[in-house]
């Protein structure tokens, strides 16, 4: 084995061979955040499933039963519960991934591992947590009688998309934050207001046709219409707002993952 | 011998001036970039903490790295372990290398011992197998069995340690690179540690390690490297630039006045350092002569209850105490008398280990208290039997009471 150390000139070589290589300290960080969560409560695991619950009975009773907002023929509880999945995903892990260089920081200045385990570690946590909540979907589909289509094979596609844009916007955020901790105010800002502005809690139909285009450049948008339309059957999928959504996710993957790469060699020094 | 570890012309700078505040503000450098749009940044002040360093280390040999607090040991450390990058130079590593600039990276205290061992084993690089393996051996090693599903954070601080660096103990890389962790544990397990550090040479691999104390380098090292001011000011043969190290002696502070003017109604004229006995100063303070450390003061003008505070610190970093010139009222604060006065705080004699100590006060400041960092600094020597007092182990020497009663 033989490593050499110099500066780095120009643009940041990828070496992603090296994060496969450490691809068993991903797992460990991943399993410790997940173990530590549960370490002295009384009901344990068990939060995993209540906290995604109580967020869907309070939200289809604040907007489907209070605000009376469309329902689109589905029990309203399903329909904010197969969008509350890729959100809360998306904002969990989000906010996990972007605080994962600085939450870590005391390790950053101690040891060398490659510095892109510590995002991915966060969103592989909220993996294992939507893959919790997808086992309440399913009983409340069975709970309904409702069968999903043959429509349902695009979902992992849709979750795909979900994932390379939490993992985009958490790797831009995550480095940006060892030298701007402005991002302290910014994270929390973009996982609420994110909310509000995605069709977590009513349906997109409800957003007027014309501004549908600009509507589908937030890729949450097509994200949460995209589980919608494969597991419900119910919105209309709008093709150029899929393409806008899905192109927009891989430039931020891309750019993250050079802007990472291009900054970590100085967030030892910055931290 | 072949050589495994290569460096050339290694230099590594800092910003002085952005470093004021500890992080950018995006909004500044927005502004900034409206203001001056073309102008790249140029650093305000730059500090080389390494400049020019080249060495090379050959197998199985183990190598101290020796210098003055902000020589560049740590940031030459912080290199070879791939932590930061150097601004010039390279260095070539034959081997797998593994860097301990810290024990138990990684230890979450609601964990058990038995999670972090594996949690920590794989930051440290080892694969889950290799744990797997030697997990016996490490919890053996540690004297923790009995404690093994227990969180951490019910540990004693020395059961902890031991865990952390058994741990450690059992990489097996072809380079190590070791930041003074052998200061830790009683000393029954630092002669373990070292022990096992002589092993690890015995083995054939190679190591650098970095440490303040001499009795350890000049046990464990060939070869030293000493730094000063970022550049290798020797290297060769341990007894040799040990000696030489030691001799040169290290400039020693022992009065302080501010550079920075009237504050508040508080003033400080000086803080200085006296020795009970006619002989201290120049080379040091004898170990057995009481120290006084005389805070020359005045209040001019009505200033709320308060107190001086004074920390003291070994040269390794360690805070030793802190005492306050309210300890003689049994408050937390006490009244100011107006005018020009002295505080006097004794440190007692046969109290201190010889070695090098650094001062921190604070100054009063209306409500809180403004800190000055290490203003002070002195050595305290042995005189006589110079073995006794260095050879103890513990962080303190002070000469208890023994009574003999029975006969």
């Amino acid at each position: 084995m033989h490593t050499i150390i110099k500066p780095r000139r120009g643009l940041a070589r990828l070496n992603l061979a090296e994060v496969w290589q450490a691809r068993e300290l991903l797992g460990f960080l991943a399993w410790r955040d997940i173990t530590v969560r549960y370490k002295q409560t009384s009901i344990g695991v068990l939060w995993a499933f209540i906290r995604p619950f109580l967020t869907m009975v309070i939200f289809s009773f604040v907007f489907g039963r209070i605000a009376k907002l469309p329902s689109d023929h589905v029990p309203y509880a399903v329909l904010t519960f197969t969008a509350l999945l890729p959100w809360q995903f998306f904002a969990t892990a989000f906010a996990e991934a972007a605080n994962a260089v600085v939450g870590n920081g005391y390790m950053i200045t101690k040891i060398y591992f490659p510095r892109l385990i510590l995002p991915m570690a966060s969103i592989a946590v909220g993996i294992v947590d939507f893959l919790v909540s997808f086992v309440i979907l399913i009983f409340m589909m069975i709970g309904y009688r409702m069968l999903p289509t043959w429509r349902v094979l695009a979902l992992p596609l849709f979750f795909a998309l979900c994932l390379v844009f939490t993992i985009g916007l958490g790797l831009w955020t995550s480095s940006l934050y060892v030298k701007y901790r402005d991002m302290r105010h910014l994270i929390p800002f973009v996982t609420q207001f994110g909310m509000y502005v995605s069709p977590v809690a009513f349906s997109s139909s409800i957003v007027p046709a014309k501004w549908r285009f600009l509507y589908s450049l937030n890729p949450m948008v097509v994200v949460i219409d995209g589980f919608r339309w494969s597991l419900l059957g119910t919105t209309q999928l709008y093709v150029p707002g899929v393409v806008a959504g899905t192109v927009t996710s891989i430039m931020l993957l891309v750019t993250g993952v050079y802007y990472f790469k291009q900054t970590e060699r100085v967030f030892a020094d910055v931290m | 011998m072949s050589d495994v570890i290569i460096a050339e012309g290694v230099s590594k700078s800092y910003r002085l001036g952005e470093q004021t505040t500890a992080y950018n503000l995006l909004r500044e450098r927005i502004v900034q970039a409206f203001k001056t749009p073309f102008a790249r940044q140029q650093p305000v002040n730059q500090f080389w903490a390494l400049k020019d360093v080249s060495f090379t280390v050959s197998s199985a040999e183990v190598v101290g790295l020796i210098g003055k607090n902000g020589a560049g040991k740590s940031t030459l450390l912080k290199i070879l372990s791939r932590i930061t990058e150097p601004a010039e130079g390279r260095i070539d590593l034959h081997g797998k290398v593994s860097s301990l600039l810290e024990v138990g990276i990684g230890f979450h205290p609601e964990l058990s011992g038995r999670e972090n061992v594996y949690l920590n084993g794989a930051i440290l690089g080892m694969s889950r197998r290799e744990i797997r393996r030697k997990f016996d051996e490490i919890v053996e090693f540690a004297e923790i069995s009995k404690f093994l599903d227990t969180p951490v954070k019910r540990y004693s601080s020395g059961m902890y340690v031991r865990l952390a660096f058994a741990v450690a103990a059992h990489l097996e890389p072809d380079i190590l690179i070791v930041d003074e962790v052998l200061a830790v544990g009683d000393s029954a397990f630092q002669q373990k540690c070292l022990g096992k550090m002589r092993d690890i040479r015995s083995e054939g691999r190679t190591v650098i390690v970095v440490s303040h104390n001499m009795a350890t380098v000049s046990s464990l090292c060939q070869r030293v490297i000493w730094l000063a001011d970022g550049k290798v000011k020797a290297a060769g043969d341990a007894q040799a630039i040990i000696r030489q190290y030691l001799s040169e002696g290290v400039k020693n502070d022992f009065v302080w006045t501010p550079r920075h003017g009237i504050l508040s109604a508080f003033e400080y004229h000086s803080v200085s350092i006296e020795s009970g006995s006619a002989s201290g100063g120049g080379e040091g303070f004898p170990a057995n002569a009481p120290i006084d450390v005389v805070f020359d003061i005045s209040i001019h003008d009505k200033f709320p209850a308060g107190r001086i505070e004074m920390r003291l610190q070994t040269d390794s970093g360690d805070l030793l105490l802190t005492s306050t010139s309210a300890d003689a009222t049994s408050q937390a604060n006490h009244e100011w008398k107006r005018g020009r006065q002295q505080f006097r705080c004794r440190i007692p004699a046969d109290f201190l280990m010889p070695g090098r100590y650094f001062i921190t006060i604070t100054e009063p400041y209306g409500s809180y208290d403004i800190v000055r960092e290490n203003v002070l600094t002195f050595s305290v020597t042995e005189e006589g039997s110079l073995s006794a007092r260095d050879q103890r182990g513990g962080k303190i020497a002070p000469r208890l009471q023994w009574t003999l009663t029975g006969t």
